[in-house]
């Protein structure tokens, strides 16, 4: 046929380099997100004012009615109590929505990884580049906050700078569990499923008052919950007052993110590669 | 075809793509091979050139080189002009020709195409054969689907024809109809139900007949020579037409005619 009109081609294409075939290919796809983002960014900074926007509101409200509290025998000011739990919530927004929404529009919707299989990156490196992402804006949003607190003079201890990492274990645990979760999800209305999760537990994982306000039984359950773990963890680091129990919270959001990578990494293969 | 492109277990037999074995040497296989799904599969939050880019990102491909090889298939697939838009406002044709160009980026050996050309209009359509074209005489493997025999016979030097997941027969598209159809095909439409009588009159001026409902085919190798034999028995067809056989005659004389759902 003819192809007049249109420009000469360079033809032969390019042939470029033989490709190496090797593992770490998963950072490619955070390098996609941070691409694909790089038009929305507004959208990932958004996130971030939630939790930004309680801690402004307590300080400045809040907290002049409800003054201190008698934690463990020592009198801290509300918003001191409130701070490390607003950290926690934010590290866990950070990651969920990516590892939620996100994951499943590319999987559901968009069929991006459908794509992505086809070259030769492997399910892993799908599970793990994607639980990267969600942490990198997990980690992105706590050393945000973590500013904020520190410039308003909520931080109260050394141990403090040890709030990163615990953070970042939050953002670790949810991203994994909301990967995992979003693997079985099978249309948009599911994700109501994720709203009636993550409300509850903000609302009384004790980010704004102490467990001990609970009934026994409510407590045991509030305790078992991933956001009190994390909660009850960068609390202990913010205000110094350490134990051994800390080691147990951060094994439990370990072990909580690693199930969930390990699983949405078996269920993608499932889905993805039948 | 996802066997081959190391997306499936493979089901039965035994299966080698350029030599490797898809279940053990897949991201090797994968690396070599480039897919056009039937779903184009384009990223929806990408760029028309991010989305050249990335996939080659994917495949391990060193940044600057990429750039200049994303460049070169933009031209190729004449999306310049498109490139900085996302994928959503583009075109059927458009986005096939992305998706074709963005299984080029890794200069793979082996393309796999599953009907390249299914909902396109003619100008898309000859645009992208006019692209696999070139490929194919640069030396790369096309291995194609397709229900479209027009574009089997422009661009398939061997040919399998499928029934049921089974082969029913293989060979060049000249090969096919040679020993599958005659050279010309005659067709003939009779007024109202005539045709399963007028075909049991004809049967023996072709070397095969076929009775439709609304017409009748006589397979022979001299058409005109039929034609005039069929008038000097004085059967008067309403409309009669002389035809080369196509590739469609040997695939529904194969698959048969009832629809296949």
């Amino acid at each position: 046929m003819s192809t007049s009109g249109v420009p000469a081609f360079a033809l032969p294409l390019r042939v470029l380099p033989p490709i190496k075939v090797g593992r770490g290919r998963a950072r490619l796809l955070v390098e996609r997100n941070v691409v694909a983002y790089r038009r929305g960014w507004i959208f990932l900074v958004s996130g971030f004012f939630e939790p930004l926007f309680y801690l402004l509101s307590i300080g400045l409200g809040l907290n002049h009615l409800v003054g201190h509290l008698p934690i463990d025998g020592r009198s801290i000011p509300y918003t001191d109590y409130v701070a490390p739990g607003l950290l926690a919530s934010s590290a866990m927004n950070g990651a969920i929505f990516d590892a939620t929404f996100g994951i499943f529009f590319k999987l559901k919707i968009a069929k991006t990884y459908d794509a992505v299989l086809a070259t030769p990156l492997g399910v892993r490196d799908v599970a793990i580049g994607e639980l990267s992402w969600s942490l990198i804006r997990g980690t992105a949003y706590s050393i945000a906050f973590l500013v904020v607190m520190a410039a308003l003079g909520l931080i109260a201890s050394w141990w403090a700078v040890l709030c990163l990492p615990a953070a970042m274990l939050v953002s670790f645990a949810f991203g994994g569990a909301g990967m995992f979760g979003t693997c079985y999800m099978r249309s948009w209305q599911d994700f109501d499923l994720v709203s009636l999760a993550i409300v509850p537990l903000f609302l009384f994982s004790g980010v704004f008052y102490p467990l001990s306000l609970y009934p026994g039984w409510l407590r045991i359950v509030v305790t078992l919950t991933p956001l009190y773990q994390g909660v009850a963890l960068l609390r202990g680091l913010d205000s110094g007052v350490l134990g051994p129990v800390l080691l147990v919270h951060a094994c439990y959001l370990g072990l909580l993110g690693a199930v969930g990578l390990v699983g949405a990494s078996r269920r993608l293969g499932r889905l993805l590669l039948p | 075809m996802r066997m081959i492109a190391c997306l499936s277990p493979i089901s039965g037999g035994t299966l080698q793509v350029l030599g490797l074995d898809p279940m053990r040497d897949g991201p090797q296989i994968r690396s070599r091979i480039g897919l056009v799904p039937q779903d184009d599969t384009l990223d929806l939050e990408l760029t028309v050139r991010d989305n050249l880019y990335l996939y080659g990102r994917y495949f391990g491909l060193p940044k600057k080189q990429l750039r200049e090889r994303v460049d070169e298939l933009l031209e190729f697939a004449r999306l310049t002009e498109r490139a900085d838009e996302r994928v959503d406002p583009l075109s059927g044709g458009m986005r096939r020709r992305l998706t074709i160009a963005r299984a080029l980026v890794s200069s793979p050996s082996l393309v796999i195409l599953d009907e390249p050309t299914t909902g396109l209009d003619p100008q898309a359509r000859h645009l992208l054969w006019d692209r696999l074209y070139r490929l194919k005489r640069e030396g790369v493997t096309l291995v194609i689907t397709t229900h479209y025999m027009d574009e089997a016979e422009q661009l398939c030097d061997r040919l399998v024809v499928m029934d049921a997941g089974r082969i029913a027969a293989a060979g060049s598209p000249r090969e096919l109809i040679e020993q599958w159809s005659t050279r010309e095909v005659v067709e003939l439409r009779f007024e109202a139900e005539g045709h399963q009588v007028h075909g049991d009159r004809l049967a023996d001026l072709a070397e095969r007949v076929e009775v439709l409902p609304d017409r009748l085919l006589l397979y022979t190798d001299e058409g005109d020579a039929t034609l005039d034999a069929v008038r000097s028995r004085g059967a008067s067809p309403i409309a009669a037409l002389v035809r080369r056989s196509t590739l469609e005659d040997v695939f529904l004389h194969l698959t048969g005619r009832s629809l296949v759902d």
